[in-house]
């Protein structure tokens, strides 16, 4: 079998990642990349996807598992589609991001760390995000969202859940974000 | 899109471009990018370190080390390649203006990157953006795809038979990576363990080459100190601090955000007169200057210029330009203790100080705060810091110590209000609290 | 690098520029702590106990880390520097488990050391410890976290020491936790797919990881630590066994390498490490063995089995002659009892008849060598040639402590490792230059490499010295034309690989039926001239002994220390009309067929001298006893009595012993019993008192044996000396070439296995099963 039919990720990322190990003097410099991007398409680092980086690289899984393990944004079970990260870090935490933190769990009904039950949501703490100037901020896989009250939750809950194509009778993303608008202007 | 604000104290250098739409490269061009790399192509490289030198300018990562020395470190001759590699990696709390470069202006640290290279004799730069900024690297990578397009990246950069590559990478979550050995150990696809030092990265970095690490802001800046000339950017801000800085204004401030403001401007002036004071009509209690990792600044302790030497000689650091504004209504030894949390959850583990002194620190504060302390704990906590502090294998430890000292030294009072029997004074509905069995 | 002085608590040092500082001090006396720091690894600050102040410099700084230059100050012990020290303990201290107690590290604990010497008594800490239960990541290897102080010194000698890279951290501060390289399942324990060397064992400072052999067994304090050789390969390893007393005469409870002055320095295998075993094993015999009148081996005091055995003996020899008689010597038996059993065989038996199953030819080698003297290469040289070619074999599995040299010789030296081979082995992964060879191609390899058209032949060609390794690729006329090659040209020496524990003291004390003790033919006698009734005429080899067995004339045979019927599949038949004693320590497929058998003690349990396959000799140390078992050094002395000879021309013991003869052998006899105390005398060494000291013999083989001059100072201080091997009479080519290759049966022992002897080691065993297992599963995925 040729490595192609082999590879668990989809031929655009098997591709970017025989790009991507082109573009330094060793190859492994393309590991944290890779595991990343593999993360943002299988979900999580599986085992098989471990096995794969490592057999791309050259490397040993053991040496894989260890360097994926030292990054805190890589992780090895999944989470859910939406990964709620709430900034709870000292600029966040002045601006009310545990009470914030507090009103994604109460929405969610989950505790930290935990994943809803139809795997739309999970939710956890996070360290600072680089928005400090913004708190307090989360992100939503990628996305930030910055400014937020408790009273936002829901609405951006509602928006996820309507990309999703989740039917909710929450109150749209319009919605909040014109409230979210509102509340820059009376900042 | 976080909001842009401004103020008349502003003296708009490095965000001179910031809401102008320059993410596009010819929308840079216009706004005058790409004239000052062009300039140095027709400098000898001497000339580019020494008018970077003239500048005063020093790293906008926390260090605060002469960027022009820096490079004149890079030997001249190397058997190896050598590199430039950019730190985008902001991640001290506090901390969010390479945020802003990277989303209003990546062609300027494109830019810087290609004058440090032609400074030191590098091909290849590397730009590294924290995981958590993908939205960010987009944009570089659109930036750096462009510039390519235009030849202003690529074997022959501006026509000049000069080449230059410029590669984009991203971290995935790890503050320790900002440590600039760690970084070089982080884009080489491993654990971001700091390296021995010496060497140093100038002589032996990247791959085994000489390799020069500059902060995000410091590369962003390279071009406008190119364009202004060395003497009128150095004339700016105070002796041996040159030029402007950006700070990150946050907390329990009236107008948060990021404000460029020559070095040397007066601490207290920045909070309330360009934040516009303290919000809710609170009271301030404290400032933390420049990042988590800088010691706490009492309010009679801020009528301060802030530069790097000033600031020093308060007892505390510029660091990386994060202002933290705390008022009165703010329980020290919960932000002590969600600082040290930090610090936990990001020391690498490589030393024992670092790895295990953390650990017990948020222990102890965890314990203390939830009012199972004892009188001995804040000794204890002190001594702690006191004996992680300059015995790390890194600055990490250093950055958990000092601010824990400097806590327990000036809001000792607070700390024995939570003495046993008495909860956090400060304790507020919906903030978790440890129950100890 | 040039000497450079500095300041040292005061006191000035010299060293060269560049030195570590910690290195410097510990050269000069000065003790620097350190957990982390290990000679050898790669460097890591991380530890931070190695704290000292350097004048001018604001931080204290790593000493480790730390390169000497000129005119330095530094202060090595302060108050301040106290204070770091201590603060590491407290701090290491804050999440262990101070389980000392029940600790297999407590009382060797580096840990526990410092905490004495920096006082950190009292705790500050008030929190619940971090817990991780504790993990086995393989039968022999167990991993306690709570223990751990993350001072990667194990993950450091798997990876580079090894080239196994079975370890590794996982998690990142406070949660960073060691890991094997197996992944558990559903949150179970990781497991080891390694070598399992066991060397992160003994490296570790502290108690964290254990040996499934040793780990809750005893306390260090009640050991004694008694240095040894190692009993398997033909590295000659040594090892440090801890013994116990126990109800049958003493325990060996542990393997390890806390003597790190052998040959092998830091280095020691699985076999050598846990592989002891045997001496324990429920089957070992423990009573002789004579065949009663229904035929069953039956339980016999000594002096009973020793009267039927003597007489049987003694009857053959002087009705059907010596040539009736065989002998059979070991591969894993001492030099002074393999010296022994030939002037046993050709003196007392007066039979040639004598012979050991060859792993490889150093006949052969002998042969080709002989008149060039010290052209041989030690296991020490190797460690620090600047170029080595490896023909053949494959050392990480047959030769760990080779494959340990070369890899550290190229690691630390640069060393240009050039390996020849007809398949891959992980040796190359050292190397400067792999040259494939057809499996049939290692007797064209000298030619090959004068042709110089290749790059591998033309580095070989422009190396100005080389140590040239190679194996039982190469027998009779092929070892000749490969030494040959190399005695061309100038500065190339040798080294020749051969299997077990004493092979080349077998090979090297004449345990052959044409060569006496030092490749001396036995048509030329040369020093051996004064052997009473040396028969003239070579004997017959194993495999004619056997077909003389079968044909019925071979009357008796004597198998010290062997398995010839399993490792030679010898029909069971051909044995049934010849009188067999076995001496041995387990009841073995030969063994089972013998009419007297006799308990042999281990090499554990006895003293002498042992030679490695590169002629690096060696002592053995007495460590264990084991009731009712006994040296074949003196089962053969009280065989010989029983028989009736003159111990004390056997064995020169007691002073004029020969001279003391009551007349029976005056004239040259007497003459010749002179010739020992005038070397004894000229030697300053007195008569020896025991017939059961292998000192007598050894006084013996040094006065006899060609090459055997021995450095005794070193030698009895449990150092490596060098046995010369180059005979100045050329061996015959005829007797032991003719079929040469078919006298050579290799072991090709693994890391795991160890020919019959391994049979009986049920932690290797289990290790094994446990290797299979991993790589079956990483086969399967």
């Amino acid at each position: 079998m040729s490595p192609e039919t082999l590879s668990i990720f989809s031929p655009a990322l098997a591709a970017r990642f025989d790009a991507l190990v082109s573009n330094y003097p060793v190859k492994r410099s393309a590991l944290v990349p890779m595991l990343l991007y593999a993360q943002d398409e299988v979900g999580y680092l599986s085992d098989g996807v471990i096995a794969e980086i490592a057999r791309r690289l050259g490397l040993t899984e053991l040496d894989v598992r260890n360097v994926a393990s030292y990054y805190s944004m890589l992780r090895f079970k999944p989470a859910g589609r939406y990964n709620i990260q709430v900034c709870t870090n000292i600029c966040c935490m002045l601006r009310g991001a545990y009470e914030l933190y507090d009103r994604f769990q109460e929405e969610l009904n989950i505790g930290p760390h935990g994943t809803t039950p139809d795997g739309l949501f999970s939710l956890e703490e996070v360290e600072c995000i680089g928005a400090c100037s913004w708190a307090p901020a989360i992100q939503v896989n990628y996305s930030f969202h910055d400014e937020l009250t408790p009273d936002l939750v829901a609405g951006i809950l509602a928006d996820y859940r309507a990309q999703a194509g989740v039917p909710t009778d929450r109150s749209s993303s319009v919605g909040w974000k014109a409230q979210a608008e509102r509340t820059k202007e009376h900042a | 899109m976080p909001r842009l604000v401004s103020h008349p104290d502003e003296v708009k250098i490095v965000s001179r471009r910031f809401g102008q739409g320059a993410a596009n490269i010819d929308r840079y061009i216009e706004l005058g990018g790409y004239e000052s790399v062009k300039k140095c192509l027709a400098q000898t490289p001497d000339w580019i370190v020494n008018e970077v030198k003239a500048s005063n300018l020093r790293g906008r990562g926390g260090a605060g080390f002469s960027t022009g020395m820096k490079w004149s470190f890079v030997p001249k001759q190397s058997p190896k390649p050598k590199y430039i590699l950019v730190n985008g990696d902001e991640s001290e709390p506090g901390t969010c203006k390479d945020h802003l470069i990277f989303l209003h202006d990546p062609h300027a640290v494109i830019e810087g990157t290609i004058i440090a290279g032609l400074a030191v004799g590098a091909k290849t730069g590397f730009i590294y953006l924290r995981g958590e900024y993908r939205y960010l690297l987009e944009i570089v990578e659109k930036a750096v795809a462009d510039a390519y397009a235009r030849g202003f990246l690529g074997k022959n950069i501006f026509g000049s038979g000069t080449e230059f590559e410029i590669v984009t990478q991203t971290g995935a979550g790890a503050y320790e990576v900002g440590e600039e050995s760690a970084l070089m150990e982080s884009l080489e696809g491993k654990r971001g363990i700091p390296r021995i030092k010496p060497p140093f990265p100038a002589v032996v970095g990247l791959y085994g080459g000489p390799t020069v690490i500059n902060n995000a802001e410091t590369i962003a800046t390279v071009p406008h100190v190119i364009a202004t000339g060395a003497a009128a950017y150095a004339e700016l801000g105070t002796p041996r601090n040159g030029g402007t800085r950006l700070f990150c204004l946050s907390g329990h401030i009236q107008r948060p955000g990021v404000y460029e403001l020559p070095m040397g401007y007066n601490l207290k002036k920045m909070i309330y007169e360009v934040g516009g004071g303290i919000a809710n009509g609170n009271q301030l209690k404290a400032v933390v200057p420049g990042g988590s990792s800088t010691p706490v600044l009492r309010p009679e302790e801020i009528d301060i210029g802030m530069d790097f030497d000033q600031v020093g000689k308060a007892g505390s650091m510029l660091g990386s330009g994060g202002v933290v504004v705390i008022d009165d209504h703010t329980c020290i030894v919960e932000f002590a203790l969600r600082t040290i949390g930090f610090y936990q959850h990001e020391s690498c583990g490589w030393c024992i100080p670092c790895r295990e002194g953390t650990d017990w620190l948020q222990k102890s504060l965890t314990r203390f705060h939830a009012g199972f302390g004892k009188a001995a704990d804040i000794d204890n906590i002190q001594y702690l810091a006191e004996n992680m502090l300059g015995r790390t294998f890194c600055p990490l430890g250093d950055a958990a110590a000092m601010p824990t000292i400097a806590f327990v030294k000036k809001f000792r009072k607070e700390f024995e209000d939570h003495l046993s029997g008495k909860p956090c004074p400060f304790a507020r509905e919906g903030v978790p609290q440890l129950t100890v069995a | 690098m040039p000497d450079v002085t500095f300041t040292v608590d005061g006191k000035k040092l010299t060293a060269p520029a560049g030195t570590l500082l910690i290195e410097a001090c510990r050269k000069a006396g000065i003790e620097i702590p350190s957990f982390c720091y290990y000679p050898g690894l790669s460097l890591q600050a991380a530890c931070r106990m190695c704290l000292v102040r350097q004048e001018k410099v604001p931080k204290l700084q790593t000493a480790c880390t730390t390169a000497v230059a000129e005119g330095q100050v530094f202060t090595t012990e302060s108050p301040e520097i106290a204070q770091a020290r201590k603060a590491m303990t407290e701090l290491l201290l804050g999440n262990h488990p101070l389980d000392c107690p029940v600790c297999d590290a407590g009382g060797e604990c580096e840990l526990q050391d410092m905490t004495f010497k920096y006082g950190a008594g009292e705790s500050l800490y008030a929190e619940a410890k971090q817990h991780r239960d504790e993990q086995q990541w393989s039968p022999a290897v167990f991993y306690d976290r709570p223990r751990c102080i993350l001072c990667y010194r194990c993950v450091r000698i798997c990876g580079e020491g090894m080239d196994v890279w079975a370890l590794g951290v996982e998690n990142r501060g406070v949660h960073s936790v060691i890991v094997p390289n197996v992944p558990g399942e559903g949150g179970g324990s990781g497991q080891l797919n390694c070598e399992e060397c066991g060397m992160c064992i003994d490296i570790c400072p502290v108690g964290a990881l254990t040996s499934g052999s040793y780990r809750y067994k005893t306390r260090p304090w009640e050991m004694n630590h008694v240095s040894t050789v190692c009993a398997h390969c033909g590295d000659g390893c040594k090892v440090t066994l801890g013994v116990r007393q126990s109800s049958n005469g003493s325990e060996i409870v542990r393997g390890d390498n806390r003597d790190k002055s052998g040959i092998n320095g830091d280095f020691l295998c699985a076999k050598g490490r846990f592989g002891f075993d045997f001496v324990n094993h429920p089957e070992r015999l423990t009573t002789p063995l004579v065949r009663n009148a229904a035929g069953k081996l039956e339980p016999a005091t000594w002096e009973d089995a020793l009267r039927v055995a003597g007489e049987k003996l003694k009857q053959i020899r002087d009705t059907r002659g010596g040539a009736a008689i065989g002998v059979i010597g070991s591969n894993r038996t001492t030099n002074e009892e393999n010296y022994l059993l030939q002037k046993f065989a050709r003196t007392v038996l007066a039979t040639n008849n004598i012979d050991h199953q060859r792993s490889t030819d150093y006949a052969a080698f002998a042969r080709a060598l002989a008149g060039h003297p010290g052209k041989t290469a030690g296991l020490r040289e190797i460690a620090s040639a600047p170029a080595i070619l490896l023909i053949g074999g494959n050392p990480t599995d047959e030769h760990p402590l080779l494959a340990w040299q070369l890899r550290t010789n190229v690691r630390l030296n640069k060393a240009r490792l050039y390996i020849a081979n007809s398949r891959p082995i992980k040796l190359e992964r050292q190397a400067k230059l792999t040259q494939e060879l057809p499996p049939e191609g290692y007797k064209d390899l000298a030619a090959f490499l004068d042709a110089g058209q290749s790059d591998f032949s033309k580095a070989i060609l422009a190396e100005e010295s080389l140590v040239l390794v190679f194996g039982e690729e190469f027998r009779g006329p092929t070892v000749e034309n490969l030494v040959a090659w190399g005695l061309k040209r100038a500065n190339v020496r040798f080294a020749y690989l051969g299997d077990h524990a004493n092979s080349r003291g077998a090979a090297d004390m004449g345990l052959f039926p044409d060569l006496l003790p030092g490749y001396v033919p036995v048509t030329a006698r040369g020093p051996f001239a004064e052997y009473p009734n040396l028969p003239a005429m070579p004997g017959k080899t194993l495999p004619q002994m056997i077909q003389a067995a079968a044909k019925g004339d071979l009357a008796a045979l004597l198998v010290v220390g062997a398995n010839p019927v399993a490792r030679r599949e010898v029909d069971l038949a051909a044995l049934q009309n010849t009188f067999l004693i076995v001496q041995d320590l387990f009841l073995t497929e030969t063994a089972a067929l013998a009419h007297a058998v006799f308990p042999a003690a281990s090499l554990y349990e006895k003293s002498g001298t042992v030679t490695n396959t590169f002629g690096d000799l060696q002592m053995v140390r007495k460590a264990a006893d084991r009731a009712g078992a006994k040296p074949d050094f003196e089962i053969l002395v009280r065989l010989a009595d029983a028989m009736g000879a003159d111990i004390r021309k056997l064995v020169p013991f007691g002073k004029g012993a020969m001279t003391a003869d009551l007349g029976q052998s005056r004239g040259a006899q007497a003459g010749e019993a002179d010739r020992h105390a005038v070397w004894l005398e000229a030697n300053g060494l007195e008569p020896k008192l025991s017939p059961f000291d292998p000192f007598a013999v050894l006084d013996e083989i040094e006065r006899l044996v060609p090459g055997y001059k021995l450095d005794r100072m070193n030698l009895l201080t449990g150092n490596d000396v060098r046995a010369e091997f180059a005979p100045s009479v050329v061996p015959p080519a005829a007797a032991t070439a003719a079929g040469a290759e078919n006298l050579i049966v290799p072991a090709h022992n693994t890391l795991f296995t160890s020919s019959t002897l391994g049979r009986y080691c049920p932690g290797l065993n289990e290790i094994e099963a446990h290797q299979t297992r991993e790589h079956a599963e990483v086969a399967a995925d």
